[in-house]
């Protein structure tokens, strides 16, 4: 590999941009491949393919050539706004699942450092911090307050960002008042069926622990449901 | 922290400017039950010296042995290590998976 391609990957892989690499294992040459030059390559349905499901690998181009292809897609971060006791809990489960995680709540008394030991704790409110933290496409944000000065800025964000997943935690009666508020705030009706709400698989949860499980399993499915689509289709 | 992939790609853009020799190993396919995922990495300077793993320990020692040749001569090769192919590789891996690994010097 040539050092400026490696430098030019580390570089994108710093700046959380996806970006994947191609080596004919033949003769060694190599070529990177960044996210907005993957519609022009002509290798852009396999490109594409990897990139969704995540997964490195061999394929062969139109010449029958073997290629390698390494997916290098940002790591997932998740973002709970809200340093409730569901979050607490959902701590030890996101380090066990390789999450990174960072709490943000404005309310200091929910937002203490004694309550998150090693947690990336942001005390502000989500409209700066969020900036601050930056969503993108490989971010989760979970809205966890139950308060909408909180909550719902936090969700605008994270809907326009387009982030992997939004959940937002609250009752039905709830998340209706939160749609019809998201309607008047000029979102359509698909991004707003983006937010998984009630957040969390449909396990009958009802202790901190199950609900922080029930969230992260729902992170985890939305994660990979590349790989649940192609089960289904085989 | 040098656990994951990505610290061994920063690692190996450090060695380098470092003014190191460094060859970097990566699987790019694997067969059965194999230790280590597809693009999992090692990183190797003329030395010896290596981070990382393409096994989990299995076939390493012959993988260095090939990367400081890839450092000497700056030609790729691709190795494969497993039991069905115990004719052409001494070593194999002992989970009766199969791998290729893509070993190249970084320039």
């Amino acid at each position: 590999m040539r050092l400026d391609t490696l430098t030019a990957l580390n570089a994108e892989r710093a700046a959380r941009r996806p970006v994947l690499l191609v080596t004919d294992p033949a003769d060694g040459r190599q070529r990177l491949v960044r996210d907005h030059e993957i519609d022009a390559d002509p290798l852009a349905p396999f490109l594409r393919e990897c990139l969704a499901s995540g997964r490195s690998g061999l394929i062969a181009d139109a010449e029958g050539r073997s290629l390698f292809i390494a997916v290098h897609a940002p790591p997932v971060r998740v973002v709970a706004v809200g340093a409730v006791h569901i979050t607490q809990a959902l701590v030890p489960i996101a380090a066990q699942l390789g999450l990174d995680l960072t709490v943000i709540d404005p309310r200091t008394a929910f937002a203490a450092p004694e309550r998150f030991p090693g947690v990336r704790l942001i005390a502000e409110w989500p409209d700066m911090a969020l900036e601050a933290v930056g969503l993108d496409a490989y971010t989760a944000l979970l809205a966890l307050t139950h308060d909408p000065k909180i909550d719902d800025p936090a969700l605008i964000t994270a809907l326009r960002a387009r982030c992997a997943y939004v959940g937002a935690l609250g009752s039905r009666k709830t998340h209706a008042r939160r749609v019809e508020r998201l309607r008047q705030a000029g979102f359509d009706e698909d991004t707003i069926a983006r937010i998984h709400a009630p957040i969390g698989l449909d396990i009958g949860a009802v202790s901190p622990a199950e609900i922080a499980l029930a969230i992260l399993a729902q992170l985890v499915a939305t994660l990979r449901q590349g790989r649940i689509a192609a089960r289904a289709g085989a | 922290m040098l656990s994951t992939e990505d610290d061994i790609l920063r690692a190996a853009e450090a060695w380098r400017h470092e003014g190191r020799s460094v060859a970097l190993a990566t699987v790019i396919e694997t067969w059965g039950s194999a230790p280590r995922p597809v693009g999992s990495h090692l990183l190797i300077d003329a030395d010896g010296l290596f981070l990382g793993s393409v096994s989990g320990g299995c076939v390493e020692g012959d993988v260095i042995t090939e990367a400081l040749d890839v450092i000497g001569d700056g030609r790729p090769r691709t190795l494969e290590f497993g039991v069905a192919d115990e004719t052409a590789w001494r070593v194999g891996l002992s989970c009766g998976g199969r791998i290729r690994i893509f070993v190249e010097r970084v320039d």
